[in-house]
């Protein structure tokens, strides 16, 4: 009699048969064993494309659900999630769409899966304090130090990513893309709400800097106004401080 | 009068869960579950793994007013590799975080190397898983400093170099751990009918005294030559013949905390509690029986 496959190879063999059209060997015999084991093939592949689909809804609804379920079964093939938390795989499928040749003709996809992964970020990200805006006016502005809660990102598109992700929400018609770039403050307030704010380059090239930690004065190529004002609608700033 | 009060003597395996129905807690709910009268809540615990935001804003100001159970699907305690040690630490700081009331996991494994696979496989059972899933779920109690739950599963296919009987299997892995068991009685009714065989034989054997939650939940059927295929789906009601099952078992064991799972296709709220009350309804009759 040959020696039953111990668990290891159990686990490989089974594993293997989720990615194949096989059916392991090991199992014991049964009825439909092929539509047996289909059913843990389609739960791996249905659920595993629809946990990118809960982070990436505009780029489904970009390619349509049937496309994107193929291209999640290519995605999820190549790129297996590393940890059990789902709400954190994902991070290299814009880049995975940027060399997918079925989708390259939409050269705009990659930079609105970008911006669906950083409202993603912003969603989870870490709490933070709300500082006292008086700060602001109370010290040297060349020396001051913003500090932003976690969950504020910088965005730039090539392409008009923020609109495209606009227009195509829920509820309205899909609209044909724009032209143009996009600059934009991706967040979330104390509510909790997430927040995506249109901003022009200026404001971008200074929110990139504020987030790198340099100090207002030296980030202020342009005129910081505008941006501090949305800083502080969304209470984003989460401690001002000096430099030395 | 406090529902335990006629068994003071008996506490639950791994649990302080109330001897009540629960329910699966779900962020579209939120406002209506934190004012209901619902015995406890169940979460997966890798939906609150990230740093902050509103999961853990609702998670805290449910956990004020109810007993929380966490429910772990991502830690793989029946394969055959090492536990996932950095994930285990993300699990321990969840638990450290909110104390729930019990801490559950599966018989099943759900990834294979690095790869995380997000449903639960099936594994045989043989001298050589037991020694293994006894060791993963020793490092996961000593991880969190606690017993927990390990639940049955609900499987499609099972193994030729299987030895051992799942309910002896758990029987024995809740023995050498002092873990306790969580009976889901619908992956007891699915598993039986996939396997053609008979779902009370399987509870006549099961170690009803290591329970200390039950889950219930509904399935989907489909017809195969060879008799019906029932699918775990978690987007039903309760079926009929599991409320049945349940009732036997709550006869003998007397109330026990109860969880209604219903993950995908979710009704609203008034339907998910029609559910926790006719589990509530079936301890009711148990506890007037014993008192009886």
């Amino acid at each position: 009699m040959r020696s039953l496959p111990d668990h290891a190879a159990t686990e490989t063999a089974f594993h293997a048969a989720l990615w194949s059209p096989d059916t392991p060997e090991g199992l014991a015999p049964a009825d439909a064993l092929d539509r047996r084991v289909a059913v843990y093939r389609n739960n791996v592949r249905h659920g595993l494309t629809r946990a990118l689909a809960a982070r990436f809804p505009v780029v489904e609804r970009l390619v349509g659900a049937e496309f994107f379920s193929a291209m999640a079964g290519v995605f999820a093939a190549a790129h297996p999630p590393a940890t059990p938390v789902l709400s954190e795989w994902g991070g290299d499928f814009p880049a995975f769409l940027s060399g997918f040749p079925p989708v390259a003709g939409l050269p705009y996809l990659p930079d609105v899966a970008r911006f669906e992964a950083l409202r993603g970020h912003a969603y989870h990200a870490a709490d933070a304090p709300v500082a006292d805006p008086a700060a602001l006016s109370a010290g040297d502005p060349a020396r001051l130090v913003l500090t932003l809660a976690p969950s504020v990102h910088a965005f730039a598109s090539a392409h008009p990513a923020l609109r495209i992700w606009q227009a195509n929400q829920p509820g309205r018609a899909p609209a044909p893309p724009g032209s143009g770039r996009d600059h934009a403050l991706i967040a979330r307030r104390p509510d909790f709400a997430i927040v995506t704010e249109p901003l022009d380059a200026g404001s971008h090239a200074i929110l990139t800097a504020l987030l790198r930690g340099v100090p207002l004065g030296e980030a202020a190529t342009h005129d910081p106004a505008p941006l501090l004002a949305l800083l502080l609608r969304h209470q984003l700033i989460s401690r001002i401080g000096e430099r030395p | 009068m406090h529902p335990d009060f006629c068994r003071p003597d008996t506490r639950l395996p791994a649990t302080s869960l109330p001897r009540r129905a629960g329910l699966g807690f779900k962020a579209e709910h939120f406002e209506a579950a934190l004012q209901a009268p619902v015995a406890f809540y169940e979460i997966h615990a890798e939906n609150y793994l990230g740093a902050g935001g509103a999961p853990h804003a609702m998670l805290t100001q449910l956990r004020a007013d109810h007993a929380l159970s966490v429910h772990g699907v991502g830690l793989s305690i029946g394969g055959a590799g090492p536990l996932d040690r950095a994930h285990l630490a993300r699990v321990k700081a969840l638990v450290d975080r909110y104390q729930p009331a019990s801490f559950s996991e599966h018989l099943a494994w759900s990834s294979h190397g690095a790869a995380w696979l997000n449903d639960l496989l099936p594994l045989p059972y043989t001298d050589e898983t037991l020694a293994r899933i006894c060791a993963h779920v020793d490092a996961v109690q000593s991880a969190l400093g606690r017993p927990m739950l390990l639940e049955n599963p609900a499987t499609y296919v099972t193994f030729a170099a299987s030895t051992w009987s799942e309910p002896d299997f758990l029987s024995e892995v809740a023995r050498r751990t002092g873990c306790g068991l969580l009976l889901d009685i619908n992956n007891v009714f699915v598993s039986a009918i996939n396997h053609r065989s008979d779902p009370r034989a399987y509870l006549a054997d099961f170690p009803l005294a290591a329970v200390g939650e039950i889950h219930l939940a509904g399935h989907e059927a489909e017809d195969l030559p060879g008799g019906p295929l029932l699918i775990d789906s978690h987007s039903r009601p309760v079926a009929d013949p599991v409320w049945t099952l349940y009732a036997e078992v709550i006869a003998r064991t007397g109330p026990l905390p109860t969880l209604i799972e219903w993950d995908n296709d979710v009704p609203a709220f008034d339907v998910l509690t029609d559910e926790a009350r006719r589990a509530d309804r079936i301890m009711e009759g148990a506890r007037h029986a014993v008192l009886a």
